[in-house]
């Protein structure tokens, strides 16, 4: 198990935990009374300090090297599941994977960031940040999807689209730009999920849907912490403060109407329970697609491009005022 | 070696302090005095002179960064209106790092003669109906809060419905960081309403001028029927020093440039602002 700092507290339960089971196994000591006890223990601290989650500690657990990624939840959810690869241009992004989905009875095109599970797929996968041809293959994924009446589901999870040469040189922001004109029009339902990071421009990039849902313990926002405080802190040194300040947890977010709510995770996080994480995604999923078919077709591009018009919030000063 | 010796000669001009040693509060973006000093070659121009040249060196052809009202000088016939004056920034989300929003935002108004990064004229170039939103990269970077966002769509509304062509002009660091997700969103806001503007089959050109970066760049600044740009603006999504401490490696020369994007394919051509008005009015005559 990994315990992140401020799971420290836990940390020492569980080894006394695991000492008086071995105890237990060794002699003809009766430890169960004392392991129920600690076990209540545990829930209780667990509780406690999963109650009081600070912005910056749920950036921390969207990035718990044990988090479920993209792969999993689709092994998990999925029936049948045929990836599909390529943007049909110039290469095969491995940050960003998609396919043709069986989910119990429900046809859908899967698309979602991909982080590594070690270290050397992490390198595979470029740590989730994806070049151009991953948001280009997204969109020919989505185009498939359109052509023939299947929902579109998105997972995000990605530290931002992948900064370096050759992504300027094929044009990230054009890709980016491009999703979002064409996902605004795409002739069949976009469900998208925050299920881990959800990093500026590279989350955006497959986040215009009809229903976007954030799990727990995700976030969401222009600028990660760390960025954020390098540029207007002048230094690295103040991720948590910049994290507070940038309101990126799933909560603010349905407060601020940006969302439209939260995927409750498994106490502790989706890590401490993968299996039940993946069964309220795939219930969660299947809701919302079938209440999105509902809606008739054209009706539903303009309430999905009506929700992102009435993001933002200003004042209105009356003439006399400007004068 | 005969370099080494040339230094150790000269040494007593060696600078004391390495580096530029003027504060920024004593910097200025436009000069008001009767010499100008050009940012590219450090030569100097009377003020009159690069005025009446388009704010364009005439030594070197550098095109110094200018306000959206120059733009509109620059574009329209005679006289303009302005559009969508009435929308404010706020402070909402109570952002505060090492200065706080509204403080930032205070500051900006002092510091400009407009009220936001994006300011909204409607008049005519060459005889033709022209809307065009130009940024100011002075008012906080030119940054794109909800209010940029919201001049922008109200901007696509209005042209839809006057059947008139919009040109919107970018310079930009990107989204507004202290807009939080507010700002991400007017990506996607921006981008899903310039679909409703090709649907009515109104012209939308994109002029990309130094710099356009992040966020900008990621949805309006790259969806014009035709982008173009000023020459040698910076242009991109990723800033060139992010760029340069995720790879740990020199960019190369040229990199980001109006030329590097239009010789990767991102711009239909490169235009000089002194030629501006007139290749608008020729773009508008096919479209």
């Amino acid at each position: 198990m990994v315990f992140l700092e401020f799971e420290k507290p836990l940390e020492s339960l569980y080894e006394q935990l695991e000492k008086i089971t071995q105890v237990g196994q060794e002699g003809d000591l009766d430890v169960d009374p004392m392991v129920k006890e600690l076990e209540t223990k545990i829930r209780k601290k667990r509780k406690e300090i999963y109650d009081s989650l600070t912005g910056w500690q749920k950036v921390q657990l969207s990035r718990h090297p044990e988090r479920p990624y993209t792969l999993y939840y689709i092994s998990q959810i999925c029936d049948k599941f045929i990836e599909l690869h390529g943007d049909r241009r110039y290469s095969d992004d491995k940050a960003i994977v998609g396919g043709l989905a069986k989910i119990s009875g429900t046809k859908a095109i899967v698309i979602g960031h991909q982080k590594g599970v070690n270290t050397k797929m992490r390198q595979f996968r470029n740590f989730g940040m994806a070049n151009p041809e991953g948001y280009r293959k997204a969109l020919r994924l989505m185009r498939i999807a359109e052509k023939f009446g299947l929902p579109v589901v998105c997972l995000i999870d990605t530290p931002g689209a992948y900064p370096g040469i050759e992504a300027e040189e094929r044009g990230q922001a054009e890709a980016i730009a491009r999703n979002l004109f064409e996902m605004a029009q795409l002739r069949t339902q976009i469900v998208c999920y925050v299920i881990g990071e959800g990093a500026s421009g590279g989350a955006i990039g497959l986040g215009l849907g009809d229903a976007v849902y954030m799990f727990e313990n995700t976030w969401y926002s222009v600028i990660s912490p760390e960025s954020c405080s390098s540029i207007l802190w002048r230094s690295w040194d103040y991720k948590e403060q910049a994290a507070e300040a940038l309101k990126l947890t799933s909560d603010h977010m349905l407060e601020f109407g940006l969302i439209d709510g939260i995927v409750k995770e498994p106490l502790g996080g989706a890590h401490t329970d993968p299996e039940a994480m993946a069964a309220t995604l795939k219930k969660h999923l299947k809701q919302t697609i079938s209440k999105l078919k509902k809606i008739e077709i054209e009706e539903l591009i303009d309430m999905r491009i009506k929700k992102f018009r009435n993001m933002g919030k200003f004042q209105e000063t009356s003439d006399q005022e400007m004068e | 070696m005969e370099e080494e010796s040339t230094v150790q000669s000269k040494g007593w001009f060696k600078r004391l302090k390495e580096g530029i040693q003027t504060a920024t509060k004593h910097k200025k973006e436009v000069p008001d005095g009767v010499w100008f000093k050009c940012d590219s070659c450090k030569e100097t121009s009377t003020v009159k002179e690069i005025k009446e040249n388009f704010y364009i060196c005439p030594k070197c052809g550098y095109h110094s960064r200018i306000g959206s009202h120059d733009y509109f000088d620059i574009i329209f016939d005679a006289s303009f209106n302005l559009l969508f004056e009435h929308l404010k920034s706020y402070d909402f989300l109570a952002f505060t790092d090492l200065k706080g929003y509204g403080d930032r935002l205070q500051n900006a108004y002092e510091k400009n003669e407009v009220s936001e990064a994006i300011t909204v004229a409607e008049g005519k170039c060459h005889s033709r109906r022209l809307v065009v939103a130009a940024m100011d990269f002075s008012f906080i970077g030119g940054s794109m809060g909800s209010v940029v966002g919201e001049k922008i769509a109200l901007a696509i509304e209005h042209c839809t419905n006057h059947k008139i062509p919009l040109l919107i002009i970018s310079k930009s660091g990107g989204a507004r960081m202290m807009e939080s997700a507010f700002s991400l969103m007017q990506l996607a806001k921006t981008s899903a309403l310039l679909t409703k503007l090709a649907q009515a089959k109104i012209p939308y050109l994109s002029l990309l001028s130094d710099p356009t970066t992040g966020g900008v760049t990621a949805s309006f600044a790259m969806l014009g029927d035709l982008n173009f740009a000023e020459p040698q603006a910076l242009i991109g999504f990723a800033g060139p020093r992010v760029i340069k401490e995720t790879i740990k490696k020199d960019l190369p020369e040229g990199f980001q440039t109006s030329e590097f994007l239009l010789e990767h394919g991102f711009l239909d051509f490169i235009v000089a602002r002194d030629q501006l008005k007139d290749r608008l009015a020729d773009l508008l005559y096919f479209l």
